[in-house]
């Protein structure tokens, strides 16, 4: 039975948007010393949506110097009690104006509007409410009797989760009595210039949190900029690699979350629906654009021939296109570089051997979309089992054994994700213990919270976000 | 090379005295009646003392400036062959229950402590300590292997847990270890330093290739013999004694190797640190500052500052229902 849905679009009027969107620094806009601009788009439908300015060294070096004059006079000396209010202050006004929030990232990024109101936004308020909690409890952090905070941090944020990688961010280093001046990636920066206005709302103290916006060349004068004490990025291992290297010798303190090729293993005993939905969701959430992606299909062979046929069946079944359409699965790829990106690699697969199947899927004609693809017959070897697409392309591997399993889920550089699909728990637990991921989904995927630390091993990068771990990469 | 220096002096008496291995009173004609029996330092590599695979070796004095004895010079073969030694014990060394770890690391402390006499002489010789003070620093030493035989059981407690997550899931962290980690060890501080920065290491469940004081090395090869005798797995320690400078950048740089604990790598830790970079190695920059010799590492409870820069944190979820 095929059941036709009526377009069920969110309404966009929640959303005010400017014209133009100038730096936050110092608790007020004010434009860029260069008065250079770029242009965002929808990329859905590839109309511009705003231009927000291009921060400059001129900029950086006067938003480095707010934080640390906010650090030092007001942020650093404030009791741990105070500043947890001013964070459950901005967790509640999130919450408040959680709606205008998931349009206005489901425009900037593509994603359906599901994933911003029921997974993003919900997740920001409660990060915020979590280490707003933490600010006056740093002594039984099991961190020393009296941690201090580190000073000004730099922090780079991706685009896969705009406002959500900006929480994870702020909400520790301001817990901890840190200022940030934190750089939203390019193509996302609306729902990072609501976040500032949401600051002025919350009355936080000027140049606590500092927003400069731009590409790849202000996130590099951020993290390098001397009067950084504390440098937090997330994004490409590449540009990872970059960054420790700057940072070597500098004394600043480091964290990093960068790719991965996450593996998701279903045993033959697996409930068999339930995995099926674990892989789609593992793959398919957020197209893919999902470091910790379950990109990476590792299915028992016993099993392949009956778990292969009903993932397709799933897949067929999700809807792609329009990212306010509240029954939407599958939004669009965020830019024209990534979607780029994601078809080189998978027509790759197909030259090095791979089947290659997508369901029959209409594409909209203005936008950047990718259809959900699944590749089979894919080995070790092959570019597609090794590199992240970060895209919602799933390569599909074969195992005979335990041991087997657990050697291919291993055999890659990066180590962020994992999942296990079985009903047997000594099976699960023995599984878990030899996957070197820092998150393994068991019988489950893509479940994340303000409580449960998130890292990666290996060269998924170092250090946790969230829960008392979080915390550790803010003090010293 | 040059590293060999053929010394006139008749240094090795004075060495071999002070670790109480000297020949007997020596007859009118300077022949000893009796000819003491000489230690070849080597390096101990995969559970095996080989020499180095360059045949190199290089003298070692006293603090005053006498010859003890040649130490090998380890190679960059001799480094790469070390870190695939500590590869292969990874797996078994991990997975030792936190019990067993603890029982071989107090088997550590044990054996040392036997061994007082030799390694209180050799301190004296090489850092020109006082009898008192070398005591001091074997003692020391020989706690600290107590100290993190007792972490072993006990660290996944203090750094791990549940965590609350709003929704209906087992959810738990449990830290682990990163897996082959490369310690330079302190220049300064050959006893009781480099047992401050080894046994954390181990204690965690990781394997370690660690390169040895370059100039005060042959405490580090005596130390060696001590853990072959006390039931550590080969291959969960292999030492190496030469240059920093020789041998450093290919580890700093070894895609297989996961950390680096750069407490006496000195002028080069910067750039060991960067080539850090290339594979995402986990770094511990130097610290305490160099400098204040073993003195610096008496502190009786460093707690987990040496452990968790070599410890990852894993979380495991699982769905709560019937």
């Amino acid at each position: 039975m095929i059941f036709e849905y009526a377009p069920a679009p969110e309404s966009r009027s929640v959303v005010a948007l400017r014209e133009t969107y100038d730096l936050f620094v110092d608790g007020g806009f004010s434009p860029a010393e260069g008065g250079e601009y770029l242009t965002t788009l929808n990329p859905a439908d590839e109309t511009p949506l705003a231009r927000v300015a291009v921060a400059g060294p001129a900029d950086v070096d006067r938003a480095v110097a707010a934080a640390r004059r906010a650090q030092e006079t007001v942020w650093g000396r404030m009791s741990g009690a105070e500043r947890g209010k001013y964070l459950f202050r901005i967790a509640r006004i999130v919450q408040e104006r959680s709606r205008e929030l998931a349009v206005l990232e489901s425009l900037d990024n593509g994603k359906p509007i599901k994933e911003t109101r029921d997974v993003d936004v919900p997740l920001v308020a409660a990060h915020f409410f979590y280490y707003a909690g933490w600010a006056d409890k740093l002594a039984h952090a099991g961190l020393g009797p009296d941690p201090k905070p580190l000073g000004v941090a730099a922090q780079v944020i991706p685009w896969n989760f705009p406002l959500l990688m900006l929480a994870w961010k702020v909400a520790p280093a301001l817990a901890t009595g840190n200022t940030v001046v934190l750089k939203p990636a390019e193509t996302t920066p609306l729902t990072a210039m609501v976040f500032a206005q949401i600051c002025q709302e919350a009355e936080l103290p000027p140049g606590v949190v500092n927003i400069l916006t731009g590409a790849g060349e202000t996130g590099q004068a951020l993290v390098e900029h001397p009067g950084a004490d504390k440098v937090a990025f997330t994004g490409s291992t590449g540009v990872g690699r970059r960054i420790a290297r700057s940072v070597a010798g500098t004394g600043k303190r480091l964290t990093l979350e960068l790719g991965g090729k996450g593996a998701n293993i279903v045993y033959d005993d697996a409930a068999i629906d339930q995995a099926v939905e674990g892989v789609v969701s593992g793959i398919f959430f957020n197209q893919g654009h999902v470091c910790c992606a379950g990109s990476r299909l590792l299915v028992q062979e016993s099993v392949a021939e009956e778990f292969l046929p009903l993932l397709k069946a799933r897949i067929s079944k999700l809807r792609l296109g329009d990212p306010l359409d509240k029954n939407t699965d599958i939004g669009a790829i965020n830019s024209a570089a990534q979607l780029e990106r994601i078809r080189e690699i998978t027509d790759t697969g197909e030259a090095e051997g791979a089947e290659r199947w997508s369901p029959a899927c209409d594409l909209p004609e203005n936008g950047y979309w990718f259809a959900p693809t699944v590749l089979t017959g894919v080995s070790q070897a092959h570019r597609v089992a090794r590199e992240e697409i970060f895209g919602p392309v799933l390569s599909v591997l074969t195992f005979r054994t335990p041991e087997e399993a657990v050697e291919k889920a291993n055999n890659t550089p990066y180590g962020l994700s994992a999942g296990v699909w079985t009903e047997k728990g000594s099976r699960m637990l023995w599984t878990a213990e030899r996957l070197r991921a820092g998150v393994v989904w068991s019988n489950t995927f893509n479940k994340f919270d303000p409580t449960s630390p998130f890292g990666g091993y290996k060269e998924s990068g170092y250090g946790r976000e969230g829960g008392r771990h979080g915390l550790e990469a803010y003090l010293g | 090379m040059a590293e060999r220096r053929s010394t006139g002096k008749a240094g090795r008496g004075a060495a071999e005295a002070a670790e109480g291995r000297g020949g007997s009173a020596a007859p009118a004609s300077g022949v000893p009646a009796r000819l003491a029996v000489r230690k070849t330092y080597k390096l101990y590599v995969g559970g095996a003392f080989p020499r180095s695979e360059s045949g190199r070796s290089y003298p070692v004095t006293s603090s005053s400036g006498e010859h003890l004895a040649n130490a090998s010079l380890a190679s960059r073969k001799d480094a790469r062959d070390a870190v695939t030694a500590a590869r292969k014990a990874f797996g078994g060394w991990s997975s030792r229950t936190a019990y067993n770890r603890g029982q071989v690391l107090y088997r550590v402390a044990e054996v040392l402590e036997g061994r007082r006499e030799q390694f209180a002489a050799q301190a004296a010789a090489a850092q020109g300590l006082s009898r008192a003070d070398a005591d001091r620093v074997v003692s020391a030493a020989v706690d600290r292997w107590v100290y993190y035989a007792g972490w072993t059981d006990k660290f996944a407690q203090v750094l791990g847990g549940a965590n609350p997550v709003a929704g209906p899931f087992y959810n738990h962290s449990a830290p682990e270890p990163t897996g082959v980690v490369a310690v330079f060890a302190p220049q300064d501080a050959p006893l009781l330093g480099l047992t401050s920065v080894i046994a954390p290491v181990v204690a965690t469940g990781n394997t370690a290739v660690v390169v040895a004081s370059e100039t005060a090395p042959l405490a580090a090869v005596d130390l060696a013999e001590v853990l072959a005798t006390s039931d550590l797995p080969g291959g969960v320690v292999n030492l190496l004694t030469g240059r920093v400078g020789e041998i450093g950048p290919h580890l700093a740089s070894h895609a297989d190797v996961n950390a680096l604990d750069l407490a006496g790598s000195g002028e080069l830790a910067v750039e060991f640190e960067r080539a850090a970079a290339t594979t995402l190695t986990r770094v511990l920059r130097p610290r305490p500052a160099p400098g204040g010799g073993e003195d610096a590492w008496l502190d009786p409870d460093p707690g987990t500052s040496r452990m968790t820069p070599f410890l990852e944190t894993k979380t495991v979820w699982h769905p709560v229902g019937v």
